[in-house]
């Protein structure tokens, strides 16, 4: 590659393969308005185009392609949840990961790796039964072990009884995975815009246009469009986006954090994550160490990074694993958290006509983007939302019917 | 380290506090079923001016802060029965 690259370079013509055609201006008119480039919204895009035959759909992004909290996550694909709702739902968002590098023509390195959800108390082995019950009953793949089954799967672990927090046991969920987030997205992209769909970058959206009580367009900062149905799926603005609309949300947007190791060698093959520790922790194809705890303790927008988040992290990276003392942190950053009051997310109407939402998604939106673009594509199409997402609607908030997912939350928050 | 000046400890560490949500109007005790959810899930949740509840943990002592959420500084802390929060410009929508 570098050298195709160095050549490239001394030619006169471009002859790179773009993934994206060149952004023309903003049309008049579009069939649908996606607010937001990330994940969410270019899955959805590529749905609709897809699977509905609505083409004329544009996504705007205030910044550069998939670059908020899909190119932020920890890249970790799970299903192994608490709810019922919250079980179908991330089941089907596996089971789509699983062929999704077949169905984009791009290879988003989806590596089944096993999901160990350490145990470290009474309470923990409580709370991972009922989870493994529940996922069984719905044809999800999770069991209790033991710790020697833990030290069959994981041996670099320190399973040592005199731990400040032994271990006790386990959630074992085979099918949880890693996937190169931003290939997810690019793959997205690529696939919707062969189909039709404009992608504009740099296009911020300033207002919402309204008719009475129909969204009927939006302003950017290149221009007017109008839509016949508008889609928000901005993580980390969705208060600020909804606000434009003329409506609030149940939502605190807070920071989550997260940092990579220098490269190791290949040694820890599934993804170890303990609540009581607030650590998650899987190894990159690069050897990298991906970790991240839980969020930070007051909202706020900056994505700016703390000590105290570190120091914690890195404390309890080392009761899990004391050989990795002399390991070096090279990268940091954060995402900006969308969190909802019962940890699970909020897609369907809202209180504007013709205006849908997605949004809420706090720390567990990357392993939701198959499915969600799958589902929301056919609530746009439908003009409401189907089964799977029903429970997970707006006003679940005015009629008292909330979804505790904190529980299967991979850390505490 | 992030300090917080608490006004019945002094500047202290804000690990030692906790944020216990924007200051909201409480809805009459007649009111709708609507308005009782809106007060406990809706968040203006802005990014810039807030004004919120703190708590410092060990003393257990509630007050209010009115700070920054892009710039994460602290503009002024008050106890609850401070004069100046009903004369300051509180941020707008918090009232």
């Amino acid at each position: 590659m570098p050298f195709k690259l160095l050549r490239q370079g001394f030619r006169r013509t471009k002859a790179l393969d773009r993934i994206l055609p060149v952004q023309q201006p903003l049309a008049r008119n579009y069939d649908v308005i996606i607010i937001g480039g990330g994940g969410h919204g270019l899955a959805t895009a590529y749905y609709l185009a897809k699977y509905h035959g609505i083409r004329r759909v544009a996504v705007l992004e205030r910044g550069y392609l998939a670059g908020g909290n899909t190119a932020r996550n920890t890249a970790i694909v799970r299903s192994n949840y608490l709810t019922p709702e919250g079980v179908a739902f991330y089941a089907e968002s596996i089971s789509l990961f699983k062929t999704l590098s077949i169905e984009l023509d791009f290879n988003i390195m989806y590596s089944e790796r096993g999901h160990l959800t350490l145990a470290h108390t009474d309470a923990a082995i409580r709370t991972s039964r009922w989870r493994a019950e529940v996922n069984k009953h719905l044809g999800v793949d999770s069991e209790l072990i033991s710790p020697d089954e833990i030290r069959r799967l994981c041996p670099q672990l320190n399973l040592s009884s005199k731990a400040r927090y032994p271990i006790l046991g386990a959630l074992y969920h085979p099918p949880g995975a890693v996937v190169r987030h931003d290939a997810v997205a690019w793959g997205y992209a690529a696939a919707a815009a062969r189909l039709g769909v404009e992608i504009h970058v740099d296009t911020a959206v300033t207002g919402i246009i309204k008719d009475g009580n129909r969204a009927i367009g939006v302003k950017t900062s290149r221009g007017t469009a109008h839509a016949e149905r508008i889609l928000q799926a901005v993580a980390g603005s969705s208060s600020h986006v909804a606000e434009m609309a003329g409506f609030r949300l149940p939502i605190r947007t807070i920071p989550l954090q997260a940092c990579v190791s220098q490269p190791l060698k290949p040694f820890l093959d599934p993804i170890i994550v303990s609540g009581s520790l607030h650590v998650y922790v899987s190894q990159s194809s690069r050897g990298e160490l991906v970790m991240g705890g839980s969020t930070d303790p007051y909202p706020l927008y900056a994505s700016r990074s703390t000590l105290e988040f570190k120091e914690g992290l890195m404390a309890h990276m080392l009761e899990l694993f004391p050989f990795l003392a002399e390991i070096k942190v090279m990268r940091q950053w954060a995402g900006i958290a969308d969190m909802t009051p019962d940890f699970s997310p909020i897609m369907g109407v809202t209180p504007v006509d013709n205006y849908f939402i997605d949004a809420g998604w706090g720390t567990w939106g990357f392993k939701a983007t198959p499915v969600c673009g799958k589902r929301l594509a056919e609530m746009i199409a439908n003009g409401r939302p189907p089964k799977l997402i029903e429970p997970f609607a707006l006003n679940r908030f005015q009629r008292f019917v909330q979804i505790g997912e904190r529980g299967a939350a991979s850390v505490g928050h | 380290m992030k300090i917080l000046n608490c006004p019945l400890n002094g500047p202290r560490n804000i690990s030692e506090f906790a944020c216990l949500g924007e200051v909201k109007t409480v809805p009459p005790p007649d009111a709708g079923t609507a308005d009782w959810a809106n007060f406990v899930f809706t968040e203006r949740n802005a990014a810039g001016l807030v004004r919120e509840w703190w708590i410092h943990i060990a003393t257990n002592y509630v007050f209010i802060v009115d700070r920054d959420t892009l710039t994460e500084e602290t503009i002024r802390t008050y106890r609850v029965n401070d004069p100046l929060l009903s004369q300051s410009l509180g941020p707008g929508g918090t009232k």
